[in-house]
């Protein structure tokens, strides 16, 4: 007589505050014995009704809230929100404003993927790799404090160019910089790659398929990772990106093949690195003379806002992938109507899923950690029942029922 | 290649550390006294790593120069600008300001400029410190 056994799951949840998570985000796992065999993720938890506010507030003022929705692309945020309000005024930015941009662009990339390499390297107990990229990453900063007057709110954009030129005495510190920058990259790229730990760690976990990639809509170095060629740099190049030529990077540069495990996506960000600081020699060598804004008085860009009717989108390529900002102005006030951010992590939520399922549990850590999160940057909406004072979502159904009750409503 | 690390390791025993230091060698026993100590000129602060030119720090305003245009309320990201309706100035509350340098960059008199000052932590956002006026 055969013994009957019923296989069950238990569920174990993490988060939405834990010790392995930097942010808060909730994880449901059912799990069979040390397998994940279903993950869902809840977000939620950090929403700052930023876009709220940028809707009471005038454009100049929002580039200061832009930079503000994320700690880490401090640039990228504002530089987004000001390519589509020139985008919706018709604005030209001077050519040396955009090869500004990018150095500064790529600075915060630099800054970006050290600081996540570190973070990675701390996942999976690394602690040594940890101080060596910050350490690193600290002459990056310094950088970035030299040339923008602090270390991680830049204050460096403004509608139709920047604030701050990059002069002949500021040359002498990049190229000292970038030469030490280089040094440390040889250093991360010898811990990193040739290292037994860090290859046993994150070969074959956390796979993300090609095709999973392409479904889910994964961005940035997530989908890189991969195998899928996904970078608005070389896709729509924006700013002096088409002048200076950019390439993708994908794990085959390196290796010859694509594994879209953990162990690629750290390849593809160790490449961007150096990618990275070659971008910069280059923006700085090919640098044209001229005006760094194409409109200085403030007062007089802001009467011109104030005028224009219409919308303007903006997209760049952040750190963790594409942002884009929405913004449309009714042509009453300068105030927005309506300013909508799609931070680049949102896009790299759902493929969590395929990542982590038929993992373990200890590689949760890593695995979440290698599509480089940024929760605060994600919560952009969040519904509260006033009278009940709950939260409560709105799946498909709901939202497809209201679209026809409002149909049925505007019929009557 | 089970050693490699042992001569990083042994050169870092020997190298000069990166922290500075700051606000003394050691975490003195009583902080608050060791302040006092230090406004007093009994002891001695170890300095912090210099700003950089074009630091973005506690605001200087030349009240005489002001017009009051009040263009620095308009700008400003944080509401960190109060106008004297009596006086027609401007009185900034540094514990809101988020140190963008938009009111100077906008100023038509330059009556607002940056200083190098960052040590501005107080247990009171409206102590005399965080108030320029």
């Amino acid at each position: 007589m055969s013994k009957e056994t019923t296989q069950t799951t238990y569920q174990i949840p993490i988060g939405p505050i834990h010790p392995s998570l930097k942010e808060p985000v909730m994880f449901k796992f059912d799990i069979d014995g040390e397998r994940i065999v279903d993950v869902d993720v809840e977000l939620g938890h950090v929403h700052r009704a930023i876009e709220w506010t940028g809707m009471r507030r005038n454009p100049i003022q929002i580039i200061y809230l832009a930079e503000r929705i994320c700690g880490i692309c401090s640039f990228v945020h504002p530089l987004a929100f000001c390519r589509a309000v020139e985008n919706a005024c018709e604005i030209d930015v001077p050519e040396r404003a955009d090869y500004i941009r990018v150095v500064h662009g790529e600075l915060e990339r630099i800054c970006s993927h050290l600081l996540w390499a570190g973070v990675a390297a701390h996942e999976i107990g690394f602690d040594t790799v940890l101080f060596l990229t910050w350490e690193v990453r600290e002459k990056a900063l310094d950088l970035t404090e030299y040339l923008t007057g602090n270390r991680v709110t830049k204050a460096i954009l403004t509608i139709g160019g920047v604030r701050r030129d990059i002069k002949k005495e500021h040359h002498a510190k990049i190229n000292e910089t970038m030469a030490s920058l280089k040094e440390g990259y040889k250093k991360l790229a010898h811990a990193f790659l040739d290292d037994k730990t860090v290859k046993m760690r994150s070969k074959g976990c956390g796979v993300l398929t090609y095709d999973d990639a392409l479904k889910l809509c994964a961005v940035g170095p997530t989908a890189r990772g991969s195998g899928v060629k996904k970078d608005v740099r070389a896709d729509q190049p924006y700013t002096a990106y088409g002048d200076i030529g950019v390439d993708y990077i994908t794990p085959d540069v390196l290796t010859g093949e694509v594994n879209g495990d953990v162990y690629d996506r750290i390849i593809v960000r160790l490449l961007e690195v150096k990618q990275s600081i070659d971008l910069i020699e280059k923006a700085i060598d090919q640098m044209p003379a001229g005006d760094i804004v194409s409109e200085p008085k403030i007062p007089k860009l802001l009467n011109q806002i104030k005028k224009i009717e219409g919308e303007g989108i903006g997209r760049d390529e952040a750190p963790r992938g594409e942002v884009i900002h929405y913004v449309k102005f009714d042509g009453k006030s300068e105030t927005p109507y309506t300013w909508k951010v799609r931070a680049s992590t949102y896009a790299n939520v759902l493929p969590w899923i395929p990542m982590l399922k038929g993992d373990q549990i200890a590689d949760i850590p890593i695995v979440a950690a290698s599509t480089d999160p940024c929760m605060s940057c994600t919560n952009r909406v969040a519904v509260i029942n006033n009278a009940t004072n709950k939260n409560y979502m709105l799946n498909k159904e709901t939202l497809h029922n209201l679209s026809v009750m409002k149909t049925r409503r505007m019929i009557h | 290649m089970g050693f490699s690390m042992l001569w990083p390791v042994f050169k870092q025993m020997f190298k000069k550390p990166w922290t500075n230091k700051f606000p003394a060698k050691y975490q003195p026993n009583n902080t608050t006294k060791y302040l006092a100590d230090v406004a007093a000129g009994k002891a001695k602060i170890n300095p912090p790593v210099p700003t950089p030119e074009g630091f973005r720090g506690k605001i200087v305003y030349d009240t005489e120069k002001c017009i009051g245009c009040k263009l620095c309320i308009k700008v400003c990201p944080c509401g960190a600008i109060e106008f004297k309706e009596k006086e027609k100035k401007v009185k900034f509350y540094l514990s809101r300001c988020c140190f963008c340098s938009q009111c100077n960059d906008v100023c038509p008199v330059k009556c607002i400029s940056m200083s190098d000052e960052f040590l501005l932590s107080d247990a009171d956002p409206y102590s005399k410190d965080l108030i320029v006026e």
